[in-house]
């Protein structure tokens, strides 16, 4: 006899059942909404073509992403946003003067060479925007030209400005020089520089939200500007310590770098000991170039030689299992 | 008590749907499937055959080892001993009874009076427990004799978990609210077997009304120790609740007996209460029966044998269910088909609507480290998803899958919404595959890598 069934079409799956609310999508949603008030700062200080490099920049990695799966029979993923987080980042670290067609070209290498080849999001093992700047300066002369705030008036959406290259602060410490800019001018981001790492301000509302949000944990940036505020601290070139030691917080890519580029997931540690450890290798990579590189800027360098340890620094601080054996320990 | 455990998570509690409905008894449905697996161990073998009448509370199925009796439910005739469908998703020997709705009582079952409980050995109690087929009601299913006679001098501290951790399940909360005497009672009888003087209840602080309930009914000479817990999934788990009271680390691959602990839920004291005293087998258990479409969640009072179909139509569902659970959404197991029925480990039947549809698609791991984060038990799971993927059971067992006691903290964190628990399942079935010589012959050729 056979009992009575009733078939509802139940779905059967492994528990768990429940999932929290945060998902990649949201994930990258949130960290575009850190990068907002940078973004915002960049407009006001270098007048719109700041904004139209960066939204050029984002289109662009969103195409590739989306014109490469497409061509590769994948799956569309530009919906997680991870390519829109890459085109801003890479837009964020090119001086406002640059020609659009570069930044094209620097948004294909990011995301067709960097990461789509690697397998795409959570695969590459270098941060994509990074990569891609790093290959931009190809073009050394349009990555290094830099303006003179107050010079935004003259810069024209469409074309590409044609103009003289300015000192930034970052380049007169390289001279053992302190910058023109006060203190207070170098925190509010009102000094040359690139488009999103100006104004050390605005980046740190957004490292504050993204701690409220539990995006990211302080390991990372805490470790990476403490190394460099110790080492500046301890080798000043300049006649004051701790201005020398505020002007190169401030200045350059570093909290743009600690707080965007170095906590990124996938080419970051898990471990604590780990992220620690990538912070402060970063810290030091910085000052090192910084102090003796022929160029002035060394984030960007820091942060991807780092990237390459990450397999080595995920072995380190492993957890140690719930009732391991005391003497066992990490692996 | 002031200890706290490593990781978990903070989902939604949705108690809110079934925590003031008050325990309500069932109605008798017309026929019941009583399958001879309710606990971990050796399966019950029948002792009825069909056609034969039974009363309320025999004795339908027992076997040697490691096992409890089953019993009848309901008075009535048997209709069928055949294979039917189990909430594990397989199919097992059950026992069909078709009521007869007179709830006739077997003879065997009298009542003890104070004086007849007292003078009851330890070797008693604990056959009287078997006897009456007790096992955890927690979910595990254990055989608690068995649990028992292995804790004698071993275990110093005797743990009741009332903590209810997992989302929308009450029926911890209104039996501490509706049956604090007997749960006490039970934990007195617990007590003694194991001759010891304390023992401690742990509890979530979402359940004030309980706690006052039970705080009211503890006498300070009862020795038993009332032990508010701070909110966090997984504190029912067993390894994680005797960290939070005691702060001591069950060792890996390790009973808790080796820590000199034993844990029994709270549905299992009151069982053994109804046992020792009323001489009742455990033949009815509380299931709450909720979900985000459920038209009126309730906490039934329900007896073994009593099909999801009919729990689901005595609760209405206002729009199609998505999926059925055995347990709550952290660890229930999905069903795939209603006919089966309420055993001594299910707590709660969750019934979810398509607005719980997630993770159909998922992105690759970014390796956000929120799975390590909200891992109760120290793991990396990403990089056992990783070993997982990679089908290299030597990586799989270095990455410490087989500690893994499938919470779902990671999963339910993971944002690339990857199916960490059902992964690491996989991954345990390998490792155990390749230990068992007689299945490695079977190994797909995949695995060879």
């Amino acid at each position: 006899m056979a009992h009575m069934k009733y078939f509802y079409e139940l779905t059967v799956s492994s528990s768990p059942h429940a999932h929290s609310p945060v998902t990649t999508r949201t994930v990258m949603r949130d960290v575009l909404l850190a990068l907002l008030p940078a973004l915002l700062g960049a407009g006001y200080f270098f007048g719109p073509r700041a904004v139209m490099v960066t939204l050029v920049s984002a289109a662009g990695c969103v195409f590739f992403e989306w014109a490469y799966r497409k061509l590769m029979k994948l799956d569309s993923t530009v919906w997680d946003l991870s390519a829109v987080v890459t085109g801003v980042l890479l837009a964020f670290v090119c001086p406002p003067t640059i020609p659009y067609w570069i930044v094209l070209l620097g948004d294909l290498f990011a995301i067709v060479l960097v990461k789509q080849l690697f397998g795409g999001i959570g695969q590459n093992f270098v941060n994509p925007a990074l990569a891609g700047r790093a290959f931009m300066f190809s073009w050394a002369v349009h990555m290094s030209t830099w303006v003179e705030v107050g010079f935004r008036n003259g810069l024209h959406i469409f074309t590409t400005p044609d103009i003289v290259t300015a000192a930034t602060p970052l380049a007169a410490m390289h001279q053992g020089m302190m910058p023109q800019a006060s203190l207070w001018e170098l925190f509010l981001g009102n000094i040359g520089g690139s488009i999103g790492e100006t104004s050390a301000l605005l980046l740190l509302i957004g490292f504050a939200y993204l701690l409220i949000r539990k995006v990211i944990s302080p390991r990372i940036p805490l470790a990476f500007m403490g190394t460099v505020a110790i080492l500046t601290f301890l080798f000043p070139r300049g006649n004051d310590r701790l201005v020398w030691m505020a002007a190169q917080l401030f200045s350059g890519g570093l909290v743009l770098g600690a707080v965007f580029m170095a906590t990124d997931y996938v080419t970051s540690p898990v471990t604590k000991l780990g992220q620690t450890i990538f912070g402060i290798g970063c810290g030091v990579l910085t000052v090192v170039i910084r102090y003796f590189g022929g160029y002035n800027e060394g984030v960007s360098y820091a942060i991807l030689i780092m990237n390459c340890c990450v397999m080595l620094l995920d072995r380190v601080g492993r957890p140690v299992k719930f009732g391991a054996p005391k003497k066992e320990g990490a692996r | 008590m002031a200890f706290s455990f490593f990781g978990g998570i903070h989902p939604k509690e949705n108690k809110f749907y079934a925590e003031e409905q008050p325990v309500q008894l069932f109605p008798e449905p017309d026929t019941l499937v009583i399958p001879m697996v309710q606990h971990i161990g050796a399966p019950c073998k029948p002792l009825v055959t069909r056609g034969e009448y039974v009363t309320m509370g025999q004795k339908i199925g027992d076997h040697e080892g490691l096992c409890v009796p089953v019993h009848a439910s309901v008075s009535g005739t048997v209709k069928a001993v055949e294979m039917r469908p189990h909430a594990s998703g397989t199919t097992v020997m059950s026992v069909v009874i078709e009521s007869d709705h007179q709830d006739t009582l077997c003879p065997e079952i009298q009542p003890r009076t104070q004086e007849e409980v007292d003078a009851l050995s330890t070797e008693q109690l604990m056959e009287v427990i078997r006897e009456a087929g007790i096992a955890g009601m927690g979910g595990a299913a254990f055989p608690t004799h068995v649990k028992l006679a292995s804790g004698i001098g071993k275990v110093d501290t005797i743990i009741i978990n009332l903590s209810e951790c997992e989302p929308y399940i009450t029926s911890d909360d209104r039996l501490a609210r509706e049956f604090a005497p007997e749960i006490l009672s039970g934990i007195g009888i617990l007590m003694r077997i194991l001759g010891l003087k304390e023992a401690h209840i742990g509890m979530e602080d979402n359940k004030p009304a309980a706690a006052e309930i039970l705080r009211r009914h503890i006498t300070p000479e009862s020795g038993i120790k009332l032990d508010i817990l701070p909110c966090k999934y997984p504190q029912g788990a067993e390894k994680q609740l005797i960290q939070a009271i005691t702060g001591r680390q069950v060792p890996s691959g390790g009973l808790p007996a080796a820590v000199g602990c034993a844990v029994f839920n709270g549905a299992t004291c009151k069982a053994v209460h109804d046992a020792v005293y009323n001489g009742m087998p455990l033949i009815r258990r509380i299931v709450t029966v909720s979900g985000d479409i459920v038209m009126e969640p309730k906490n039934l009072m329900v007896p073994i044998g009593t099909s999801f179909q009919s729990l689901l139509e005595a609760c209405g569902f206002r729009e199609h269910p998505y999926k059925v659970l055995c347990g709550g959404p952290m660890m229930g197991l999905a069903q795939y088909d209603l006919a089966v029925s309420v055993i001594k480990g299910c707590n709660a039947m969750t019934v979810l609507g398509r607005r719980n549809r997630f993770a159909l698609e998922h992105t690759h791991c970014i390796r956000c480290g929120k799975c390590m984060d909200a891992c109760p038990m120290h793991l990396m799971p990403l990089m056992m998803y990783r070993a997982e993927r990679s089908g290299n059971v030597e990586d799989m067992k270095r990455e410490n899958v087989m500690d893994c006691i499938e919470c779902g903290c990671c999963a339910y964190s993971c944002p690339a919404g990857i199916a960490l628990v059902q992964s690491f399942r996989t991954a345990k079935q390998r490792i155990r595959n390749a230990q068992s010589p007689v299945r490695t012959a079977q190994k797909p050729a995949g695995e060879t890598k």
